[in-house]
Parts: C-alpha cells; sequence; structure tokens
C-alpha cells in the first residue's frame, strides 16, 4: 500500500458521485438496531434502486399479464417488455443470438439445468473438473451428474492465497475431460480466476466449459464471445435485480443438444398423448410461466448498472478494497483469507480467538451487515482449517466512512469478545 | 453492574424451581441499560461455563446449527437432570449458561413443562429464532427430549 492509493480513493469518489447514487437506493436510509444501516453483505445480495423498484411496480400497476400466445393487449406488452429484456441481456453479455440467453430462477437453476442436461451426454469414465472454489451450489449438481452418469468428478486445487493451481489443472486436463466448470469470481474469497486460460486450454482437448458468473456480474462485464466460453450463467438479484431470477447464457449448439431440463406448458411445441415436440429455443428450456416481473426488472437492473458504468464500478470498488484491506489488517490478530493478486471487493476474515458468528452478532448490533459462516463452500473452509469466515463485501454505494464504520466495530467487537 | 457469576448463584439456589430462576434472570437483565451490557454480560457467562467434560464432547452430542455448534449431555442424578453444555462461538455460550442455570438440576417433568418466554423478556429473542443459524433451537429441543426420556425411566 502505498501514499497514492488513498489519492486514487477520492479520485474516484469525486469519479462516481456516490451521494447521488446512494439516493437511488431507499433501503441505505434505514436503520437496524438504533444505527444508520451499513450494508457490506452485496456478495450475498445487492440492494435495488429506486429506478428496478418503479419498474416493479409498474409491471403489476399497468401490464400484469401472462405472456406468450396471449391475445390480448396486456399479454402482447407484457410479452414484448419481456423479450426485450431478453435481448438487454444478450446485449449485456455480448450473446451472438437473442436465444442463446435462457431465462432460470438463478444461478442454481442454471447450473442444475446443464448439468441435468449433460446426464445424456457423459459416459461411464468421462471427467468432469472443478475448482476447488466452489459455492455448494456448483459442486452437488456435478456430484449428482457423476454418480447418475459413472462419471468422475475431480478437482483443480489451490494454494494459500486462494488462486488455483494452473499447472495441476493442466495436469489434470485429458481426453477423459468432458466438462469444467469453475466460477469467475469466488464469492467467500473475491479470486478472480484465470477463465480465459481455463476455457482455452479446456477447448483445446475438446471439453465444454460452464464459468459461473454469479459473483462477477456485479463487477466484470464478461463478453461471452469473446471468451467463447459454452455456458455462462448469473443471477439478478446480484446486480441491483430481484431475486428468483436469473440467466444461463448457452451456445447455440450446445442448448440444441441439450435434453430439455422440466416438462410443462411454454416449452412444447406440439403435444398428442403418444408424442410432445419441443419449442425452439429459448423456450424448450423455460418451462411453465416464467418469472415475468423479475426477468424484465433484471433487464432494468443491468440498464442501471450501466447507466452507472462497470468500468467506473469496478475502479471504485477496488479502491474500497484496498483501503478496507489496508485498514482492517491493522488490528490485531486479524487475518484475511483469499489474498489473490487478482480480486474483487470481498474481504474474507478472522480474529484469532474469536468465532465469526461471534464478530457478526456484535456488527449487527452496530447496524453492520455483514455474511459470517462458512458462505457455502464448505470445502474452502476445510482447506484452511477454520470453522468460517466473517465476511464484508463491498458495492459501488458503499463509502470510504462505511469501511471505516466497519474496521471501528470490527475493533470493538474485538474488544469485547477476547 | 455485572451481577456476579451466574454458576455461583445457581450452586447457592440450586433447589429454586425453574420459574423462580426465570424471574430471577429477568431481574438480573432488567438492570441494564443498553445491548451493550447485555451483551458483555452474556459473553462474562459464556467465559464462566463450566466446561462440559471432553469424553461428552462427541459428535453424538453435538447439535450442529449450521455457523456455531452446541454439545451438550445431560445425566440422571437422584431424581434430576443435570446438563453439561459448550458451544464453539461465545455469544451462543452465554445463552448456553442462561439455559442450563434454568433447565439444569431440575426434575425432568418439570423441564418437560417449562416455558422459555423469559428468552424474549431478556432481549434476546433474536437468537432463539428458529432461523437463527447457532444451534440453540435445536438445543432447547434437545434439553426437552433428554427430560422426556429420562422421565420415561423414572416411571
Amino acid at each position: 500500500m502505498s501514499w497514492l492509493s488513498g489519492i486514487f480513493v477520492y479520485h474516484y469518489i469525486d469519479m462516481l458521485d456516490i451521494n447521488k447514487i446512494r439516493k437511488d437506493f431507499p433501503i441505505l436510509k434505514r436503520k437496524v438496531n438504533g444505527q444508520p444501516l451499513v450494508y457490506l453483505d452485496n456478495a450475498a445480495t445487492s440492494q435495488t434502486p429506486k429506478q428496478v423498484i418503479d419498474v416493479i411496480v409498474d409491471y403489476y400497476e399497468n401490464y400484469n399479464a401472462n405472456i406468450h400466445r396471449g391475445v390480448h393487449a396486456l399479454s402482447q406488452e407484457a410479452t414484448d417488455k419481456y423479450e426485450q429484456a431478453r435481448i438487454k441481456i444478450q446485449k449485456h453479455f455480448n450473446a451472438a443470438k437473442t436465444h442463446e440467453i435462457i431465462f432460470t430462477s438463478g444461478t442454481t437453476h442454471s447450473i442444475n439445468l446443464v448439468a441435468n442436461g449433460f446426464s445424456s451426454i457423459l459416459e461411464k469414465g468421462d471427467e468432469v473438473l472443478v475448482s476447488a472454489m466452489e459455492h455448494h451450489s456448483n459442486i452437488v449438481p456435478w456430484q449428482m451428474l457423476c454418480k447418475r452418469t459413472g462419471a468422475v468428478l475431480k478437482v483443480i486445487p489451490m494454494n494459500q492465497e486462494g488462486e488455483l493451481l494452473m499447472d495441476v489443472y493442466d495436469e489434470l486436463l485429458t481426453k477423459k475431460t468432458k466438462l469444467v466448470f469453475c466460477n469467475h469470481i469466488s464469492n467467500a474469497l473475491g479470486t478472480i480466476n484465470p477463465i480465459e486460460e481455463i476455457i482455452e486450454k479446456a477447448h483445446s482437448i475438446g471439453a465444454a466449459v460452464l464459468i459461473d458468473g454469479a459473483q462477477a456480474a456485479p463487477h466484470i462485464v464478461a463478453d461471452v464471445q469473446t471468451l467463447d466460453v459454452d455456458f455462462y450463467t448469473c443471477s439478478a438479484h446480484k446486480v441491483c435485480g430481484p431475486t428468483g431470477v436469473g440467466m444461463l447464457y448457452g451456445k447455440e449448439e450446445w442448448l440444441k443438444k441439450l435434453p430439455p431440463y422440466q416438462g410443462g406448458g411454454e416449452m412444447i411445441a406440439e403435444v398428442t398423448f403418444e408424442k410432445t415436440t419441443y419449442a425452439d429455443l429459448p423456450h424448450k428450456f423455460e418451462a411453465g410461466t416464467p418469472n415475468i416481473c423479475g426477468g424484465i426488472s433484471f433487464g432494468a437492473a443491468l440498464d442501471y448498472m450501466n447507466s452507472i458504468g462497470f468500468e467506473e464500478i469496478a475502479k471504485y470498488e477496488h479502491e474500497l478494497l484496498l483501503y478496507a484491506t489496508q485498514e482492517l489488517l491493522k488490528i490485531d490478530g486479524l487475518k484475511i483469507y483469499g489474498t489473490a493478486k487478482n480480486k474483487t471487493s470481498v474481504i474474507s476474515f478472522n480474529i484469532d480467538g474469536i468465532h465469526p458468528y461471534d464478530i457478526g452478532t456484535i456488527l449487527d448490533k452496530l447496524g453492520i451487515a455483514v455474511r459470517t459462516g462458512h458462505h457455502c463452500a464448505q470445502p474452502i473452509m476445510d482447506f484452511y482449517k477454520i470453522p468460517g469466515t466473517v465476511r464484508a463485501s463491498f458495492s459501488f454505494y458503499n463509502t470510504k466512512e462505511e469501511v471505516d464504520v466497519l474496521v471501528q466495530g470490527v475493533r470493538r467487537a474485538r474488544n469485547m469478545l477476547l | 453492574m455485572i451481577p456476579k457469576n451466574s454458576y455461583c448463584t445457581f450452586v447457592e439456589k440450586r433447589y429454586m424451581q425453574i420459574k423462580e430462576i426465570q424471574e430471577e434472570i429477568i431481574d438480573e437483565f432488567s438492570m441494564f441499560d443498553d445491548w451493550m451490557q447485555r451483551y458483555e454480560y452474556m459473553i462474562e457467562l459464556g467465559k464462566s461455563l463450566p466446561l462440559i467434560e471432553d469424553t461428552y464432547k462427541t459428535d453424538d452430542n453435538i447439535i450442529k446449527g449450521c455457523q456455531s455448534k452446541v454439545w451438550v449431555h445431560a445425566e440422571l442424578k437422584d431424581d434430576k437432570l443435570v446438563f453439561t453444555a459448550d458451544s464453539d462461538a461465545i455469544i451462543t455460550k452465554g445463552i448456553i449458561a442462561i439455559l442450563i442455570r434454568a433447565f439444569s438440576n431440575q426434575k425432568p417433568k418439570d423441564i418437560i413443562e417449562a416455558d422459555t418466554d423469559f428468552i424474549d423478556k431478556i432481549g434476546l429473542k433474536e437468537h432463539l429464532s428458529p432461523t437463527r443459524a447457532n444451534g440453540l433451537v435445536s438445543m432447547i429441543k434437545q434439553l426437552k427430549l433428554y427430560a422426556v426420556a429420562y422421565q420415561t425411566q423414572i416411571k
């Protein structure tokens, strides 16, 4: 940390008008336990700006109707808005075709959709690689897939800093590897994984790659064509959108190859009791009435974030990360887990001799929202031999002053608990 | 300001009824003006909770609460049920100390019939929410289950 970074903090604070941005988020005005809310659990879910809330309200007040096939005006309006949202998502991730974007209920649903599809592709003895820093939602579906098909799950290990061992990855990639699965950014450690290299190497031996972009989407715009990734997924609620909706990008050739995940309305072309023919993409994977309002407001959320600018967001959050890291490390006995060179604004930490749950409880009393526990990534906690961590994760609407409140809070918790 | 060590209180007044003990705890907590004092007291209680014997700190006795672990051991002494317990988180341990003070060394029948409203009254309700990942709700259930089991044994 040089004196320079301090200057950058102010520099980017000037570039993004944080006070103006904060006014977009009604929830940031509230108090928790009598204290002003300091929301630092952004990696779990982001807050929702008025611009997105307005879209949700507008939907239910003005054009709530079931979409597709409706002949009436409301149904047509809702269908148009829903399909416009799909185009917004397509453009945001630079997918080649609109029908390569599948609406899902979120990242977990997306992953299960792909894992289920691969049941009919994988054979006994095939191998699936996952990284050592996966969320449970990224481990369990592959374990289930391997159980069904007789394929073998192998793990790409990581070092103490929380970086994948790419030389071991090279060794693990063989002709047997059919699928590689990795998160773009680790939710527990903040590590930005070298997905370009992961994708390129997997493709060189003919394996498909699914990248979980749930944690990356609020910080980085993934260009799926440049990445040449086979599948990419994210959830709306991490990018200022609502919960219960997300997307799966899949290359057209793959989506055509995979069988439907769920049967039901919307996903069929023709049904008799003898035979059903499936609808074309993307509807083949969208059985039942979707989260219409969710899809539309997902599009509005991406509009909102793009209006601020992802480049500015990333720079500002990086400065918050550096400042918070520097200040937290001044606390006696505090250890940060996940110190990759390339990381986003997530700080997982513990203090010697104190259980993370206790720190989280005291911080909550001070109005500071952090996450404690294993962050649905038990293998990472086992790796570090800890029960869990306290995780503070920053968003573009957080401020340097809030970092100071966190640091004071952690100091206070430490004094009370030790 | 902070009342004396709860364990000592418990030893001196071991034959109080559960209800009386609970009222005593409510009295003690009513002296605190804010959450800081309440929590400092709980942390104090947590630190002074007699340690559970290592032989009882087994996987069988563990109540997994997702985040903090809780161990509970029960044994019958004469006609009373004696609990020892522990946790890896100190605030959780403080609440365990309060629960043990209220329920340990009591007749199984009284434990079965006792309620836990006093936790609300001392401002710690949030810790006993079923969605709180600290194992305390399961712990109370476990205390009552032990009481039911030993009650059958007494009969």
